[in-house]
C-alpha cells in the first residue's frame, strides 16, 4: 500500500491563490499551514489578513480569519487575543502594511507583549496597488514612485524591522528568514515553528520577518528574483534570530559611569 | 439595587459592565477620560480586560478584533478621536460587527476646545467614515438614562450586527446624578449565538471570516442592498423620541436632544407659567431620526423652534420632516458655550412677536 509523504497541510485550503509566478507567498502560507498542522492548533487558530497582495489570506488557510483595515492588524489580532487568551491569534503582513502605514500598531503591539504571532512578509515593494516605493525598498530599487531608484536622500533608507523591533525591552521572539531556496526555507520553517510555539505556550510576542521575491512589480522573471533577493536583499537584511525571550534586549547604558 | 450618585463617565462604564461587557480599549481625551479610569479598574475585578490603546485608530481596530471573536466590547473618545476611529467604524459596519461607542462630544473643528457641542451630529449620524452605511445613534439627557441606552445599545448592537453610537457631550460626562442599575435587567431584543465569530473552527463548522472585502462588484452590490435592509429595519423598529407637553395645545415646538433639551424643558416651564403654549419632543435616537413623530407634533403647532449646540445640523432632519409645512427657527450656542433657560424664553417670545426670522435650507 502506498504511503503518503506529502500532502497538502489542514491549515491550507484546497484552493488555487491568485499569486503571481514566482510569488513566495504560498510558500510562506504553506510553511505556516504545516507550522499550525504541527502543533495541532488550527481548531483554535485564528489569522488577521493584511491589506496588500496577501489580503484574501482568509481564502486560503483553511482557519478561521478577520481581515483588518491597511496597518492595523497587529491591533486587530490584540482584540481578539485580549478577548479569547485561549485562541493562537497570527497577523500576516505585508512591509507596506507593517513597516509603513502600520508602523504604530506593530511596535505597540510588540512593546504591550501581545501573545501573538507576526508573519511579515518584506518584499521590497508595494505589490497589489503595482509596484510604488516601500518602506523596505532598497536604495537605487526602481519602483513606480521612484522611477530614477529610491534616493535615499529624500527617501531615507530602508527600514529593518527584524532589528528594529528587537530594541524593545519587552520580551519577544524576533527573527528573520528567506523561503528564495528549499533550504533556506527550512530554517524559516523552524523560525515560524519557534515563533508559534512560544505563542502557545503564552510565553510572549513573536515575529518572523521572511524576504519575499515579487518578480512582477521587480520587473524581472522569477529565476532572476531569488538572485536578485541573494545578492541585493541579504546583505542588508541577514537572516537569523534577533532576539528571543531568554536573551531578554541591551540594557540601556548610563550617561556617566 | 438601590439609587446611587455616580458621575457620567463611571455610569457609563458601570452600564457597560452590567450589560456583560468584558473588554475596553481605548485612548486619553478629555473629557472623556473618566470612562477608561473607570474600565482600567473595573474590567480586571470581572475577568476582563483593558487596554490602553496606543492611538484611537488602534482602540477603535482592537474592538474590531474583540467583537469579531464573539465578545461585547466598547470604546469611548471624543471627537478628535472618534474622527481617528471613522475608518474602523466603516470596517465595523462593513463585516457587521456589534460594538458599542461612546462619544463625548467637545467642540470643533479642528483641536477646538474641550467644552460640550453638538457639532458632531453629522458625522454621527451620516458620515461616520467611508462608504454607505450607517450607525445606530442615542442621545441620553440625563446620568440615568445614558445608562440605561449604553446597555441597550450592546442588545441593539449584538441584534442588528452593527456599531452603536452613544451621542453626549461634557456635561453628561461630568455632571453628577443618582443611577439605578436594575437587577435581572431583561435584554431589549431576542438574541441569536454569535454563530458567525471567529472562535477557532474547532473541527464542528466550517471557518468563519470577518470581512468587509468584496471584489466582486455584483457580490458588493447584494452586500449593500443587505445592509441597507438592515438598516431600514433599524427605521421601521428602533426610532425613540419623548415628548413634553405634547398631549396638550401649543403654538410652538420646540425640538432639541441631548442636554440642550433639557435646558429647554426648563426654559418651556417657564413660558408655560407665563400662559405661553409650548410643547418640546426630544430625539433620543438620532440614527434613526424621528422624522413621522416631529412631523406629527409640528402639525398642531404654529411654528417650530430648533436648538443646538451647532451652527445648524439636526435642524436639517427637521426641515426634511417638515417639507416646508411649518416656519422653523433657530438657536444655538457654540464653541463650548451653553445654550439659557433665559435665551430659549427670549427667542420663543420674539418668535411670537414676529421678531425672530425663520430659517430656510436650500
Amino acid at each position: 500500500m502506498a504511503e503518503t509523504v506529502f500532502a497538502r497541510p489542514e491549515s491550507l485550503a484546497d484552493v488555487s491563490t491568485h499569486y503571481c509566478p514566482g510569488c513566495t507567498h504560498g510558500s510562506i502560507h504553506r510553511l505556516v499551514a504545516e507550522v499550525l498542522d504541527e502543533l495541532g492548533v488550527r481548531e483554535r487558530t485564528v489569522g488577521i489578513a493584511p491589506v496588500g497582495c496577501s489580503v484574501l489570506a482568509y481564502n486560503y488557510f483553511n482557519v478561521d480569519f478577520q481581515q483588518a483595515a491597511h496597518g492595523r492588524a497587529p491591533a486587530v489580532a490584540t482584540g481578539v487575543k485580549r478577548a479569547r487568551p485561549d485562541l493562537i491569534v497570527f497577523a500576516y503582513q505585508g512591509d507596506g502594511d507593517l513597516a509603513s502605514i502600520g508602523m504604530a500598531e506593530i511596535v505597540h503591539c510588540a512593546n504591550r507583549g501581545e501573545k501573538i504571532t507576526v508573519v511579515f512578509v518584506n518584499n521590497a515593494i508595494y505589490g497589489m496597488t503595482g509596484g510604488q516605493m516601500a518602506p523596505t525598498t532598497m536604495p537605487g530599487q526602481v519602483a513606480t514612485t521612484c522611477q530614477l531608484g529610491r534616493d535615499v536622500d529624500s527617501a531615507g533608507h530602508p527600514i529593518r524591522v527584524a532589528e528594529l523591533m528587537a530594541t524593545l525591552r519587552t520580551p519577544a521572539f524576533v527573527a528573520r528568514a528567506t523561503v528564495h531556496n528549499p533550504l533556506v526555507s527550512i530554517h524559516a520553517k523552524e523560525m515560524l515553528r519557534r515563533a508559534f510555539t512560544y505563542q502557545v505556550e503564552g510565553t510572549c510576542f513573536s515575529l518572523v520577518e521572511v524576504l519575499s521575491t515579487c518578480p512582477t512589480n521587480w520587473g524581472i522573471p522569477p529565476v532572476e528574483a531569488t538572485g536578485w533577493l541573494e545578492k541585493n536583499m541579504l546583505p542588508y537584511y541577514p537572516v537569523g534570530i534577533f532576539k528571543t525571550p531568554e536573551s531578554g534586549s541591551r540594557e540601556p547604558k548610563p550617561l556617566v559611569d | 439595587m438601590a439609587k446611587k450618585l455616580m458621575k457620567g463617565s463611571e455610569a457609563i462604564g458601570e452600564a457597560a459592565v452590567q450589560a456583560g461587557c468584558k473588554l475596553f480599549f481605548g485612548y486619553p481625551i478629555t473629557p472623556q477620560n473618566e470612562i477608561p479610569e473607570y474600565m482600567s479598574m473595573r474590567l480586571p475585578q470581572i475577568g476582563g480586560a483593558f487596554v490602553q490603546a496606543e492611538s484611537e485608530v488602534a482602540a477603535s481596530n482592537m474592538i474590531y478584533g474583540a467583537a469579531g471573536a464573539g465578545e461585547r466590547v466598547m470604546t469611548s473618545s471624543s471627537s478628535p478621536g472618534v474622527s481617528l476611529m471613522s475608518e474602523a467604524i466603516s470596517y465595523l459596519a462593513g463585516s457587521e460587527l456589534p460594538v458599542v461607542i461612546v462619544n463625548i462630544v467637545r467642540a470643533g473643528p479642528g483641536l477646538g476646545g474641550i467644552l460640550p457641542s453638538q457639532g458632531d451630529y453629522f458625522q454621527a449620524t451620516k458620515a461616520s467614515g467611508h462608504g454607505d452605511f450607517r450607525v445606530l445613534v442615542l442621545a441620553p439627557w440625563s446620568i440615568q438614562e445614558a445608562a440605561d441606552l449604553v446597555q441597550d445599545a450592546f442588545d441593539l448592537a449584538d441584534y442588528y450586527r452593527n456599531p452603536v453610537m452613544i451621542l453626549g457631550d461634557g456635561l453628561i460626562g461630568q455632571m453628577m446624578e443618582p443611577v439605578e442599575f436594575f437587577e435581572g435587567r431583561v435584554p431589549t431584543k431576542e438574541l441569536e449565538p454569535k454563530t458567525w465569530a471567529t472562535t477557532g473552527c474547532d473541527g464542528s463548522r466550517p471557518t468563519n471570516v470577518v470581512n468587509s472585502l468584496f471584489l466582486d462588484p455584483e457580490e458588493l452590490e447584494q452586500h449593500n442592498i443587505h445592509l441597507k435592509a438592515k438598516y431600514d429595519r433599524m427605521v421601521a423598529d428602533e426610532v425613540r423620541f419623548a415628548g413634553y407637553g405634547t398631549d396638550e395645545d401649543y403654538d410652538v415646538l420646540i425640538v432639541a436632544y441631548g442636554t440642550v433639551a433639557r435646558v429647554c424643558s426648563t426654559a418651556m416651564e417657564e413660558l408655560r407659567e407665563e400662559g405661553i403654549k409650548v410643547a418640546l419632543i426630544r430625539p433620543v435616537s438620532l440614527y434613526p431620526f424621528p422624522y413621522r413623530a416631529i412631523r406629527e407634533a409640528a402639525m398642531k403647532a404654529g411654528s417650530v423652534l430648533v436648538v443646538e449646540l451647532s451652527t445648524g445640523q439636526m435642524i436639517e432632519d427637521v426641515q426634511l420632516a417638515l417639507a416646508r409645512s411649518r416656519p422653523v427657527h433657530f438657536h444655538n450656542r457654540l464653541g463650548g458655550m451653553l445654550v439659557s433657560p433665559d435665551e430659549v424664553v427670549a427667542k420663543v417670545k420674539a418668535m411670537l412677536g414676529g421678531q425672530s426670522e425663520e430659517v430656510h435650507h436650500g
